[in-house]
């Protein structure tokens, strides 16, 4: 594996450290940093978040939001988790007043009222052929969702859910990949996809 | 599909596991770290570690013992007792657990839910709830404090509604009356939380086959089970009673 840096970005919001654990289970070179400059020194992205849409706020006013741009426009692989990924769209309903980075297409929305939410628990995954992040993954595997707002089926979804209604699960396109669940929360599955992009050389 | 969760609970006590388990080739049966990965390997969806350590000042101990947990267990868990402020929540994450359960401290100032919520994610707030059958009045069950030492007053399916409507991202419900019996979960106690909030309900106390499992999927309408002693009612380990809620078309993640 090529010895690369990983930056978790860290804007202020939730608990980082189980995805630094998991990465530092898997031996990768990473770094949680809420400095745009060591965002920007770093070989790969890790955008992670729980919690409420709005707390994508505290990356628009620290610089963050520009170095963990440009950074994936460099070409520089980029993993968002859960509002991580969520970002990666246009916005979400659940804080309308902040713009996601609009990479892909389509705005987060609630859950039907058809079914509970949050969709909390182990749901599984229908994967479409060809996807990177989820290379050797089974293609009925489960993982870990815990989420209010879901995000769009769109031309770079590589897996869906269903939950009350079809789902983007896992998206990625060229250097961008982004994943709804948690996969460090997601057994050896999730460990195998971390891995993945730990090894994902573009 | 979204699948029934079933959660292992370890009661630890000063840093060691003291009921609920029995491990054959485990090299220490007592120790919390390893008992986590071993029900993670059998199949549990989620462990939930207990502390009921009495006294405040093995505070460092429980820490200690979420932190080495947090290293190597790569499903959620949970943390609860004792935590009664903010800055507990706040340690206990740090460490590593994923979500903290509060029960007490949650009922003398539901604030706090909101504040934990605020910082660290409502998915990461667990309400625990021990409710007890009370006879006379239309309440039907009644909210415990303090280990079920101390009765409130408080209906527990409004406590559950409020404690949701606070900001928590799960109830965790117990029954008193079936705590440790092994004559099944109370269904009906799940059933009517379960229909009062939005938010899942993880049925607790009682679990002495599988066929309690499959009622109080099916019956209680519980999103998650909770068993310390899933050993100790013939079965080998959590596969095998997954195993059964399969044949009995219970989705659960199997294999996983």
């Amino acid at each position: 594996m090529m010895a690369s840096k990983i930056a978790i970005v860290d804007y202020g919001a939730g608990n980082l450290s189980s995805v630094k654990k998991a990465f530092d289970y898997l031996g990768a070179d990473v770094v949680v940093t809420a400095q745009p400059e060591a965002v920007a020194a770093a070989d790969k992205i890790v955008l992670p978040g729980v919690g409420h849409f709005s707390a994508l706020g505290g990356l628009d006013n620290t610089g963050l939001r520009d170095a963990v741009l440009e950074g994936a426009r460099r070409g520089k692989p980029f993993l968002g988790i859960c509002l991580g990924m969520q970002w990666l769209f246009e916005g979400s309903d659940e804080a309308p007043e902040f713009a996601g980075a609009g990479i892909f297409a389509g705005r987060c929305l609630r859950f039907p009222s058809s079914v509970k939410s949050p969709h909390v628990g182990w749901n599984s995954l229908a994967v479409r052929e060809g996807s990177r992040l989820l290379r050797n993954v089974a293609p009925d595997s489960f993982v870990y969702y815990t989420h209010s707002f879901q995000a769009p089926v769109v031309a770079a979804t590589t897996a869906s859910t269903e939950y009350g209604m079809r789902f983007s699960a896992v998206v990625e396109q060229a250097n961008i990949f982004g994943v709804q669940f948690h996969p460090e929360k997601s057994w050896t599955v999730g460990l195998l996809m971390l891995k993945n992009f730990c090894e994902a050389d573009l | 599909m979204l699948t029934k969760r079933i959660i292992a609970c370890l009661d630890v006590d000063d840093g060691r596991v003291v009921k609920g388990v029995q491990f054959v080739n485990l090299r220490d049966a007592g120790d919390p770290v390893e008992c986590a990965a071993a029900h993670a390997r059998d199949g549990a969806d989620e462990i939930v570690l207990l502390d009921i350590t009495a006294t405040s000042d093995k505070r460092n101990t429980m820490l200690d013992v979420v932190h080495r947990t947090a290293r190597h267990l790569f499903i959620p868990f949970t943390v609860g007792g004792g935590i009664c402020e903010l800055s507990d929540a706040a340690a206990v994450f740090e460490a590593g657990a994923d979500k903290i359960a509060i029960n007490s401290a949650a009922v003398n100032d539901p604030t706090l839910i909101g504040r934990i919520a605020a910082r660290f994610g409502s998915q990461a707030v667990v309400v625990a709830i021990d409710a007890r059958r009370v006879s006379g009045g239309s309440s039907g069950f009644e909210v415990f404090v303090a280990g079920g030492r101390t009765p409130t007053g408080r209906n527990a399916i409004q406590w559950a509604r409020e404690a949701a409507a606070c900001g928590a991202g799960e109830i965790m419900l117990t029954s008193m009356d079936r705590d440790g019996t092994k004559a099944g979960f109370d269904c009906e106690l799940t059933q009517l939380v379960a229909d009062a909030v939005s938010i899942p309900v993880i049925a607790s106390g009682g679990a002495g086959s599988p066929q309690h499992f499959i009622d109080v999927f099916r019956n209680g309408r519980a999103g998650a089970a909770l068993a310390a002693s899933i050993f100790h009612f013939g079965l080998e380990n959590i596969g095998q009673l997954k195993r059964e809620l399969q044949a009995a078309n219970v989705p659960v993640r199997w294999p996983c």
